[in-house]
């Protein structure tokens, strides 16, 4: 008897499984970084289409893992595939929409958005050569500033992410010595400092220890009143982060210099340009073993370019520029086909 | 009158029996008892199996140095646990140091000093300890108690103990920010004091209150009675009580990634960051790949190891004394 209502509570539940993935449910994984972009998405097409996202904040890594074995519609993640890689794999990869990192810190004296830092000097700081704050290095950007005689604390994230990956790829881009020491990565070997789990690990950690420098995601900062510092730019000028600066840092950009979109938008040139700008990106198989649902991801994507702006300003990300939505549009027309060889995505 | 009543006793015990539990029954109920005690078993042998497996790419490649080795250098690909194997050891170490003392006196009072009208509040809130998720430890430990500890212990500290020789290292913060090592320890201790101490009550509750009255009935004081009575009788279950946690000391996970200061390096200071082999895998499985991925999962059997040991050692501990 005992055995029998297993086995039909297991029957319901194996059926219920079958009838929530119906077609109209897309179902991805991936980068954390863009998860309450996407949330929100996902929240207002659903309210008009009745469609549903199912999207798993499980890691970049986690999101290409995903993918490979089929299990999800897409994958997400910070750090674009090489192009050998979408090659091997059968991918097609686009951006969806972009973010910045920037640096916060907890200094006596010095109040919110007054510190300035070039690329060099915050490498320095990270690579344990600059060590206390009225170091000349820093003295001779802010002039007028009364720095303490205080050693840095540097904070990182200790869990590998995105927001790691794009920091240390700056880094890597101003700095020979932290291209050669630590290098970029979504986890490096830190050689000073201390680390917090996620950007709410970083950020308290910032706000406790006097004297200590971090990074987090822009939004982060912006939505909890940490200061955070004014950063030079290829061009020489100093910016702070917002939504100006990093649209700026993108317009910049040749996307099509690289396959799948993937570039990097770290240290762009352009008087307003934010050096530490990043899109986040989206896989999907080229030749799908379910078309529809491919369709359907691209679906809930078209409507997000075409919807999805103000969404994406009020939570302090960065849409994508029109041109670049468009060519995008194309790519999926061109690229994603199903077995009959028929475009899977229709304009 | 005598022979009636067996008669019916023999009978009485015999029918029901028969009634109620054909041998059929007897037999899937055996099975089934028999099913579930080696379903765990798989299970552990499966997780063991599933771990040296997806360990043994990082084993293969570096071989004993990846226990030997402090260098965790994602980017080169070039893994050694020595740092979290360090870390996992003395936290747990420092947590027993705190936790042990503080668990027994908690004990000692609820059974033997208490008013009765304080027992049942005091053991219901070291219960309720216990039930707290280890991320609120994680989260109040990192928000609420490292500012205070790095304002009124790490930071006068540091300023006693600057220059002295031996201490002046141990207990010295460069950054005094109220991670750290021995913060970890000390959320572990307040973690695992919940579970030492009630199991060592109710051990200390099942000790007959003869001997308790005959020791007191000699005139022996209360530190007499708990030190060459109650001591010596529960001994051996007392030490399985700090194994269990000692235990959970050794792989807690999400409270120790929020206090530890995730810093892959050495340091001669209680009060400077480390890592431990929980808070490393915490921190990196999400976006692990390949030969990460492989080392982390080697780290999962060297904890499994660890903990395997320490439990091995308790057993045989405690078998010693029970002979001895």
């Amino acid at each position: 008897m005992k055995i029998m209502s297993f086995a039909i509570a297991a029957g319901l539940a194996v059926a219920s499984l079958t009838t929530t993935a119906s077609a109209a449910d897309i179902t991805g994984a991936g980068a954390t970084f863009p998860f309450p972009i996407y949330a929100k998405w996902a929240e207002a097409y659903n309210k008009e289409t009745g469609n549903r996202l199912n999207y798993q904040s499980i890691g970049s890594s986690g999101g290409i893992r995903q993918i490979r074995a089929k299990t999800v519609d897409f994958g997400a993640t910070d750090a674009p595939l090489k192009g050998e890689d979408l090659q091997k794999d059968g991918f097609v990869q686009f951006p969806a929409v972009m973010g910045g990192v920037v640096p916060v810190y907890n200094i006596q004296g010095v109040s919110a958005g007054q510190l300035k830092l070039t690329g060099e000097v915050l490498a320095d700081i990270f690579n344990g050569k600059v060590s206390k704050w009225n170091d000349p290095k820093i003295a001779q950007l802010n002039q007028g500033v009364k720095l303490p005689d205080a050693s840095i604390t540097p904070v990182y994230r200790s869990d590998g992410s995105g927001t790691t990956n794009v920091f240390t790829t700056y880094l890597s881009q101003v700095s020979d010595a932290w291209k050669s020491g630590p290098g970029m990565g979504s986890s490096v070997q830190w050689p000073v400092g201390q680390g917090g789990k996620g950007n709410e690990g970083v950020a308290a950690l910032v706000k406790q220890v006097p004297n200590s420098i971090g990074y987090v995601e822009y939004a982060y900062a912006k939505q909890n009143n940490i200061p955070f510092a004014q950063l030079q730019n290829k061009n020489g000028k100093f910016v702070s982060p917002d939504s100006k600066t990093f649209q700026a840092a993108a317009a910049g950009a040749d996307w099509k210099s690289a396959p799948g979109y993937g570039i990097s938008l770290t240290n762009q040139p352009g008087e307003e340009a934010w050096p530490i700008t990043a899109p986040t990106f989206i896989l999907v198989p080229k030749n799908p073993e379910k078309p529809e649902q491919v369709a359907e991801a691209l679906k809930f994507f078209d409507w997000s370019f075409k919807n999805g702006d103000q969404m994406a300003l009020e939570l302090d990300y960065v849409p994508l520029p029109a041109q670049l939505k468009d060519q995008v549009r194309a790519t999926w027309a061109g690229e994603i086909k199903n077995a009959s060889g028929q475009p899977v995505y229709k304009q | 009158m005598v022979a009636l009543s067996q008669e019916r006793l023999v009978s009485s015990t015999d029918a029901p029996v028969r009634r109620f539990s054909p041998p059929t029954f007897d037999r899937i109920f055996r099975f089934a008892s028999l099913a579930s005690a080696l379903l765990v078993l798989i299970v552990l042998l499966g997780i063991i199996g599933s771990m040296i497996y997806g360990g043994w790419p990082a084993f293969s490649e570096f071989g004993l140095s990846f226990i030997t080795s402090s260098v965790w250098n994602v980017n080169e690909d070039q893994y050694g646990a020595w740092v979290a194997i360090v870390g996992t050891l003395t936290t747990a170490l420092i947590a027993l140091v705190i936790g042990v003392p503080l668990s027994l006196g908690i004990a000692i009072f609820l059974t033997q000093l208490c008013p009765p009208w304080l027992k049942r509040p005091v053991a219901t809130t070291i219960e309720l300890l216990a039930a707290v998720p280890s991320i609120i430890y994680g989260m109040w430990g990192l928000f609420v108690f490292a500012p205070l500890f790095a304002k009124y212990v790490q930071i006068p500290v540091s300023n006693i103990v600057e220059g002295m020789p031996i201490i002046g290292t141990i207990l010295y913060a460069r950054t005094p920010s109220g991670v750290g090592i021995l913060t970890a320890g000390i959320i572990l201790a307040i973690m695992i004091i919940p579970f030492i101490a009630s199991i060592a009550r109710d051990i200390l509750d099942q000790i007959p209150s003869v001997l308790r009255e005959s020791a007191y009935g000699i005139g022996c004081t209360t530190w007499e009675v708990v030190r060459n009575v109650l001591v010596p009788q529960a001994g051996v279950s007392i030490i399985g009580a700090i194994m269990l946690g000692l235990g959970r000391a050794l792989g807690e996970t999400m409270a120790v990634t929020f206090v530890v200061g995730n810093a892959n390096r050495l340091s001669g200071s209680l009060f400077d960051p480390g890592s431990t082999i929980a808070s490393r895998i915490a921190n990196e499985f999400n976006e692990a790949i390949g030969l990460q991925l492989n080392a982390l999962m080697a780290l999962g059997c060297i904890l499994f190891l660890v903990t395997f040991t320490v439990l091995v050692l308790a057993r045989l501990l405690v078998s010693r004394v029970k002979v001895g």
